[in-house]
């Protein structure tokens, strides 16, 4: 039995201070979620204990079993029993599963890797997580929720007695985090000890024995899990009290046409699917992982697969994509998936990410190129507020924000142009509980004025919450719309799988 | 799969191009005589590119190259002929100043991390002056000795026959090691190790070895430059340092964040560079019978373009040693093809040039296109 402590931990970096003191415990045998805002310090604590950030750039104690620990990089926390699942997936494509596996801690004789032993390992390993690929295939063949197992058996690699787990389920959809808190429950009563990030409360008290909060870089309680309830948590997280999180519903009337029309729409993914949004409607799009939701939104956007047969009909004229910039030009906007590869220039700062897209459709830009510093600052600003992304000023670079606030510019750049239908593709993933109550909100009052949404999500709380209706699809076929005044989970979750009837009775369970 | 399809692809290419050139040149490309002078030439553009690959797969690039060789080559016939050290010695003080001036730039590259397209442009220019510097701006004669023969010599029949038995006993040996291990601790083998590419590849090997017997035998330089790809084959592929510089290619971030020593892997490999710069130095030099100031000129663009038309990605993380030798005897047939057939220098450059970028288009074209999300 052994304990892991973090005592007083201070992190500044140039200009923040992410930590102010916190401090931690974890044993064998025990999950510890680690619960707190966007930009609390999460990631950066869970650095510190597994020797990114040194011994010697921040102040403070690790102990083990009241030994100190000195780190002076990540093969020491590796050596100490320490591993971590970062919070951004980090499979090499270009290498096989095994050899992902063993990256930085090979098996090897006289420096050759012995590929024999691990292959063997790997199946090990692969079990032990309960993904069924072979050890030499490809690694860029694996889905999100595969690769997110992997990340978890490359950590186990290395034998640990401490596992973090940085929001290992933030990209899941719900049949695959089952899958993932099933792996973590197992691997805890193997007596590893597992620190746990997730923004999802659900399965916070569905699989830890204790709850620490930090906000702002401090702690803020720890508490046993069954001492403490989900209201109580959020309230520690935010410093206020806060209720329901999704915007009080209205009826809709609609009286207008359709703002977006989508009519037998064929691509070599979705299958014959229509829909239609009106001004100030909010549509959801719920379905399982490739079901075609993202490529649906892509191909009418113009950046997925070739549209085959059906129409599109924007504003009641027929509207055929010929590339992105002609779809934000006439008024869409998606927010994307994949906010690292998809959705930001990391090495820009705030301001320049935020007013990308809207540049190139010429706002603030006066003859011959030439840019308006001071109009865009100001609108930068006014998105900054509103959005209340955390970051020290607009010219931080986006590279170093906390992944919510990530998520939150790119939510600016697109409300910056102004658009007249809005596709969000995941919004929240990776957002904290009081930002997310906060971004329906505002999606809401978006709504309100007049915007179209189409918001596609895995988490059917999520969709039912926000949108007016869902649409869902299965296997890229439409399989039903309801209306979320009277929809519940289970009936959208029966559309999703009515193809497949036996996995719906595993994902309902 | 991939790799192997456009390794065919590119052999049928190197066949098309050698028909070509011995249809415009009446049959004189083809004959041993030529043949065995266009690998000899070769020997020095495939021992740089086969560096030149894992620097490539590093994300990085050595423009250097081309200046150090020069470079190099004039300490090495400075020190063997005015100084008059022994061969030996200014073999090895040539190896040594290689390995010691790509440490530099390895250095530089890796730790106050600036861009290696500026250190090795830097370099380029300084490894240029130092080699006028050396000679006084002269051409310095190389002595004939042994050193000479590593340039011009030609292995003997016996001597190519017993290299290839070695080779082949340790494929061999090392296949069925393999295959022993796998079975041994009960897993499949993997799909890329089978056992007709370790024969395809010998028996490919020994009608090389025959017909070069039939001419003088295995070209000195052929042989040294065959050898560094085998070994570098060996590191690249099975090796913890090999993998872990393909992984840091493939996504540096992730690599440092797994505990893979990121900056002592890409010094290592400037420094590869170097010796193999100094070992590309030695051949040129014995083979030219001297070292001038101005050798080696664009060198680092043969070598980076074999590389790239063997299919190492600038992007970084993939690239093979086989797929450069496979560039690297592109380029030469095209140079010794069109000197052969008396083409104006200026077009030689203009279809290099041309021969390159069509190379990387249609190799581009034939990747299925991604969709942005995919
Ligand atoms: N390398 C860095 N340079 C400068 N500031 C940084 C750096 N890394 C983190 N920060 C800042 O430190 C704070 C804490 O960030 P951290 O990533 O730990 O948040 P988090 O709690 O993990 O949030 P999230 O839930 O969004 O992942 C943020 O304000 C962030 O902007
Ligand atoms: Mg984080």
């Amino acid at each position: 039995m052994a304990t892991l402590q973090m005592q007083d931990i201070i992190k500044d970096f140039p200009g923040v201070r992410a930590l102010g003191g916190v401090s931690l415990r974890v044993s064998s045998g025990e999950v510890l979620a680690l619960c707190g805002e966007n930009g609390a310090g999460k990631s950066t604590l869970m650095k510190i204990l597994s020797g990114v950030y040194p011994h010697g750039s921040f102040a403070g104690e690790l102990t083990l079993d009241g030994k100190p620990l000195y780190f002076r990089g990540i093969p020491d926390s590796v050596r100490a029993g320490i591993s971590i699942v970062h919070q951004e997936l980090s499979i090499i494509p270009e290498l096989s599963i095994s050899e992902n596996l063993f990256l930085g801690h090979e098996t090897s004789v006289f420096g050759f890797v012995n590929a024999a032993s691990e292959a063997r390992r790997s199946v090990d390993l692969l079990n032990r997580v309960g993904l069924n690929v072979h050890p030499d295939s490809n690694a860029a063949n694996l889905s999100v929720g595969e690769q997110q197992l992997l990340e978890i058996a490359k950590a186990l690699s290395s034998n640990p007695k401490f596992l973090i787990l940085d929001e290992p389920t933030s990209a899941l959809s719900p049949k695959e985090v089952q899958k993932v808190l099933q792996v973590i429950e197992g691997i805890k009563k193997q007596g590893v000890g597992c620190v746990m990030i997730s923004h999802k409360l659900e399965e916070v008290f569905e699989i830890a024995d204790a709850i620490a909060v930090i906000r702002d870089g401090i702690s803020i309680s720890w508490n046993k899990i069954h001492e403490t309830k989900t209201e109580q948590v959020i309230r520690e997280m935010v410093g206020r009290e806060l209720n329901d999180i999704y915007p009080e519903k209205h009826r809709l009337t609609v009286l207008s046409e359709p703002i977006l029309e989508v009519r037998n729409l064929t691509t070599r993914v979705v299958k014959d699917v229509s829909f239609s949004v009106h001004r100030g409607e909010i549509l959801g799009i719920a379905g399982l992982m490739g079901s075609g939701r993202s490529e649906l939104l892509h191909s009418i956007f113009g950046t997925g697969p070739k549209i085959q047969s059906g129409e599109v009909r924007f504003e009641g004229r027929r509207f055929i994509c010929k590339s992105p910039v002609e779809s934000v030009r006439q008024g869409l906007a998606l927010v994307t998936e994949d906010r690292k590869r998809l959705g930001l220039v990391l090495d820009q700062s705030i301001q320049e990410n935020s007013t990308l897209t809207a540049m190139c459709l010429g706002q603030w830009v006066r003859a011959m190129g030439f840019i308006q510093p001071a109009a865009i600052r100001k609108r930068a600003e006014e998105l900054f507020e509103l959005l209340h992304i955390k970051a020290p000023s607009l010219d931080a670079i986006t590279r170093n924000l906390s992944g919510g606030n990530q998520q939150k510019v790119v939510l600016s750049k697109w409300l910056m142009t102004l658009p007249k239908v809005l596709f969000l593709d995941e919004p929240t993933r990776g957002i904290d509980v009081g930002a997310r109550g906060e971004f329906y909100q505002l999606i809401r009052d978006l709504a309100d004025q007049g915007l179209g949404v189409v918001v596609v999500s895995s988490e059917l709380p999520e969709v039912l919450g926000l949108s007016h209706r869902v649409l869902v699809l299965s296997e890229g076929r439409a399989m039903g719309e309801v209306e979320t005044l009277t929809a519940t989970p289970e009936s959208v979750m029966r559309l999703a799988v009515k193809t497949k009837k036996d996995d719906w009775k595993e994902t309902s369970a | 799969m991939k790799d192997k399809l456009r390794a065919l692809s590119m052999v049928i290419a190197l066949v098309l191009i050698w028909i070509v050139f011995d249809r415009v040149t009446g049959g004189t490309f083809l004959q041993p005589r030529n043949i065995s002078n266009l690998v000899r030439q070769m020997a020095v553009t495939g021992i740089l590119a086969s560096g030149m690959v894992l620097v490539l797969v590093l994300r990085h690039v050595d423009l250097s190259v081309g200046s150090l060789v020069a470079f190099l080559g004039t300490i090495l016939a400075v020190v063997n002929a005015q100084w008059g050290l022994s061969p030996l010695s200014a073999l090895m003080v040539t190896l040594l100043a290689g390995g010691l001036l790509g440490s530099i730039q390895g250095f530089l590259v890796s730790f106050p991390k600036i861009p290696a397209f500026i250190v090795t442009l830097g370099g380029m220019l300084i490894f240029r002056g130092a080699a006028m510097w050396t000679t006084s701006n002269t051409t310095v004669p190389l002595p004939t000795s042994w050193l000479s023969d590593l340039g011009t010599a030609y292995l003997s029949a016996t001597q190519g026959l017993t290299a290839f038995s070695g080779v082949a006993i340790f494929l061999l040996l090392g296949f069925f090691l393999r295959a022993r291990a796998y079975k041994s601790v009960n897993v499949p083998r993997p799909s890329n190790e089978s056992f007709t590419t370790t024969i395809t590849a010998l028996v490919v090997c020994g009608i090389a070895l025959l017909l070069f017997n039939n001419y003088n035998g295995i070209p000195v330089p052929v042989f040294i430059m065959l050898s560094i790809m085998a070994i570098l084959t060996l590191v690249a592929r099975r090796t913890v340092w090999g993998r872990q510089v393909y992984a840091m290619g493939g996504n540096p971030e992730a690599a440092y964040l797994s505990g893979v020593p990121v900056h002592s892997r890409s010094l290592l490999t400037f420094t590869l560079m170097g010796v193999l710069s100094a070992v590309a130095a030695v051949v040129l030099t014995a083979r030219v019978g001297s070292a001038s100031p101005d050798a080696g000129q664009l060198l680092e663009l043969d070598a980076i373009a074999s590389c790239v038309i063997g299919g190492t990605s600038l992007r970084g993380g993939r690239g093979t040693i086989f797929g450069a030798l496979l560039g690297a005897l592109v380029m030469e047939s095209l140079n010794n093809g069109m000197s052969l057939a008396n083409m104006e220098p200026f077009w030689q450059f203009v279809v290099k040039g041309g021969v390159l970028v069509v190379a990387v288009w249609m190799d581009l074209a034939s990747q299925k296109q991604k969709e942005v999300f995919a």
